[in-house]
């Protein structure tokens, strides 16, 4: 059974002859929502984003119109709106398409959102990486500012706005709303101490901020195109919009697929979208959103109640894509990256890899996070090395609960939740690794056999 | 400083457009380190005069973000992502290739200064692993055999070095 896409965001990515240039996206309609927006009352648009539901498509998926809502009207500062291009969360790239592919998209919806919500000036903080992709962007600017989609009196609305776009500099910590504030501002990328939860209420340059995911602000346009009661209807009451799943690792088909929110199972998606596993392979486990979401084993059975007081019994396959699903099975859907993993995969590699990127990334900032990520590197990089011990998984596990919750952001949880539901999930493998490298020993062997993954 | 007339017109245009000097920083940084293949001592002095700042302000950027560099690179800049759906895809494997290749550990710079090879973290590119950067030009699906061909290339010269443009 093939499943067909319900392609909004991607609606003409990798069609055939559509170009990332001005004349192209105008050819297809392009920057129409942008020319209604400006006549429409800017709190109307802020109450059709609340309408639709839409949630912010980053990783944390809390509710843009909500966030916005909290925008401090009343201090009189300036208003900005910035676009978390960061992408930077392993096993996502769906924001990577709209800037290469249709920046155009990104561009107007950006627009219709700063008028909403009043902004002066909005920026595109965009990985430093993306060599390219700034390039494209800082064209596409141009083109719009031509016609007059951006600059002064835009489309003779008498409202004005400029984007800049500020490249990152290959800092994971920039995905993180008040650390990319930090960064923009010419600092290091520290995320600031909360409260103040929400840079809404004071973000870049003291005023308050808006900082949405590339995504999320490209949805606004939909949103204004179709109203936010009729953009709430795709997808289940909680779950509106569609969402793009990049999947990678052991698949025959990798790569990103857009469905309307709870369309479709994860067992779909790997199978009948992806092609399933490699000839001979099972599936062992999933990532199911981004390298930080807890990790989901094959062969688990998944019971509780979801939101609505449902109860549900589910195998790794009947888990519905979205947002409430994956929650209730005690993961996340993050930024939408699901990283499968067959039955090759030697899970201390897995989380070795994943330890290594985390204790690059920790900022220093906070003791439990700048100490513990590196430590858990140091257990899992011993262990692969021939030197595992059988209470390494409890140690492991004593580190991680001792980061989570203890620090300014949320890098804390994202460091831990892998090596938390990695020894919940495959202690068994922990301490395997142990037992194997002794008897390996006892012949006289080498006790570490070679890596793959790290 | 010796930066080109392009790069200072560019630094030029951008400064005012921010709310604060400051916010410059860390586009100077790009700008000059492009210009410059790195940031001396001398470029960090400069870029604070620039804007206004004491150099320990530039100098804890060059020290956090991953991307600055105090050292030049090699001819071809070579990076190789080694985050987990790239590692699954191989590119460990990728990277030995290329060490082999130039006889040059990752993380340095072969003795001929032909290649500096470093890893990276996640490029967001994950559907289409192994990723490698060469200069500022992506590769897609570099397995090893492929990174053996690309280091053929890159000794003939063959291999652009992606920082053309």
């Amino acid at each position: 059974m093939a499943l067909q896409q319900t392609r909004l965001i991607f609606k003409h990515i990798d069609e055939p002859g559509y170009t990332n240039d001005i004349d192209c996206y105008m050819q297809h309609g392009g920057y129409e929502q942008l020319k209604r927006a400006v006549t429409m009352k800017p709190e109307d648009i802020c109450a059709d984003v609340l309408t639709s539901g839409v949630r912010g498509r980053g990783g944390a998926g809390f509710p843009a119109g909500m966030k916005w809502k909290f925008l401090d009207r009343k201090s009189g500062k300036p208003i900005y709106l910035v676009c978390n291009a960061d992408e930077s969360e392993p096993g996502t790239f769906k924001d990577r398409q709209i800037i290469h592919k249709d920046p155009h998209q990104l561009i107007e919806g950006m627009i219709c959102s700063a008028f909403a919500i009043q902004a002066k000036l909005a920026f595109i903080y965009i990985r430093g990486e993306f060599f390219e992709g700034y390039r494209i962007l800082e064209r596409a600017i141009e083109e719009a500012r031509e016609k007059n989609f951006l600059g002064d009196n835009i489309l003779g609305s008498g409202y004005s706005c400029d984007i800049i776009v500020h490249r990152g500099a290959g800092a994971y910590i920039c995905g993180e709303e008040t650390g990319l504030i930090e960064s923009l501002e010419g600092f290091r990328a520290n995320p600031r101490i909360k409260p103040p939860y929400f840079p809404a209420a004071l973000g870049a340059y003291q005023c308050p901020t808006i900082v949405n995911n590339v995504e999320t602000l490209c949805n606004v346009k939909h949103v204004i195109d179709m109203g936010g009661e009729a953009f709430s209807k795709i997808g289940t009451p909680g779950n509106t919009g569609t969402r793009i799943w990049c999947v990678s690792g052991h698949v025959q088909k990798p790569g990103y697929y857009e469905f309307a929110c709870s369309e479709l199972t994860l067992g779909q998606l790997i199978y009948d979208v992806c092609g399933g596993l490699k000839p001979g392979r099972q599936l062992k486990a999933v990532i199911p959103g981004g390298s930080s979401s807890k990790i989901l084993r094959a062969d688990e059975r998944f019971t509780g109640k979801l939101k609505d007081g449902s109860e549900f019994d589910w195998g790794i396959e009947d888990i519905p894509m979205d947002f409430d699903s994956l929650m209730a099975v005690g993961s996340m859907s993050g930024s939408g990256g699901v990283i499968v993993m067959d039955d090759t995969t030697d899970m201390v590699e897995a989380l070795a890899n994943i330890n290594y990127f985390y204790a690059h990334e920790s900022c220093g900032q906070c003791t439990p996070c700048r100490e513990g990520v590196p430590w858990m590197r140091k257990v899992t990089q011993r262990m692969v090395d021939g030197e595992a011990r059988e209470e390494d998984a409890e140690l492991l596990k004593s580190i991680a609960d001792q980061i989570a919750g203890r620090t300014i952001c949320a890098f804390g949880e994202a460091a831990s939740w892998p090596v938390q539901s990695f020894i919940a999930k495959f202690k068994d493998e922990f301490v395997e690794k142990a037992r194997e490298q002794a008897a390996r020993r006892k012949e006289g062997k080498e006790a570490a056999l070679e890596t793959t993954l790290i | 400083m010796n930066l080109k007339p392009e790069t200072i017109h560019k630094i030029d245009t951008l400064v005012p457009r921010y709310p604060t000097m400051r916010s410059a920083a860390l586009p100077l940084c790009h700008l000059v380190q492009e210009d410059q293949g790195y940031l001396s001592h001398e470029a960090i002095e400069w870029i604070a005069a620039r804007l206004e700042l004491q150099p320990i302000n530039i100098q804890e950027l060059v020290t956090f973000y991953p991307m600055l560099r105090t050292e030049p690179t090699g001819e071809y800049h070579v990076r190789v992502c080694r985050t987990l759906p790239c590692a699954l895809a191989g590119a460990y494997q990728t990277c030995r290739s290329f060490e082999e290749a130039f006889d040059c550990k990752v993380g340095h710079t072969s003795a001929d200064g032909k290649v500096t090879l470093e890893f990276v973290e996640c490029h967001a590119d994950c559907g289409k692993a192994p990723v490698v950067m060469v200069g500022e030009t992506e590769y897609t699906d570099i397995d090893a055999e492929k990174a053996a061909e690309m280091a053929a290339k890159m000794k003939t010269g063959e291999l652009p070095t992606g920082l053309e443009a």
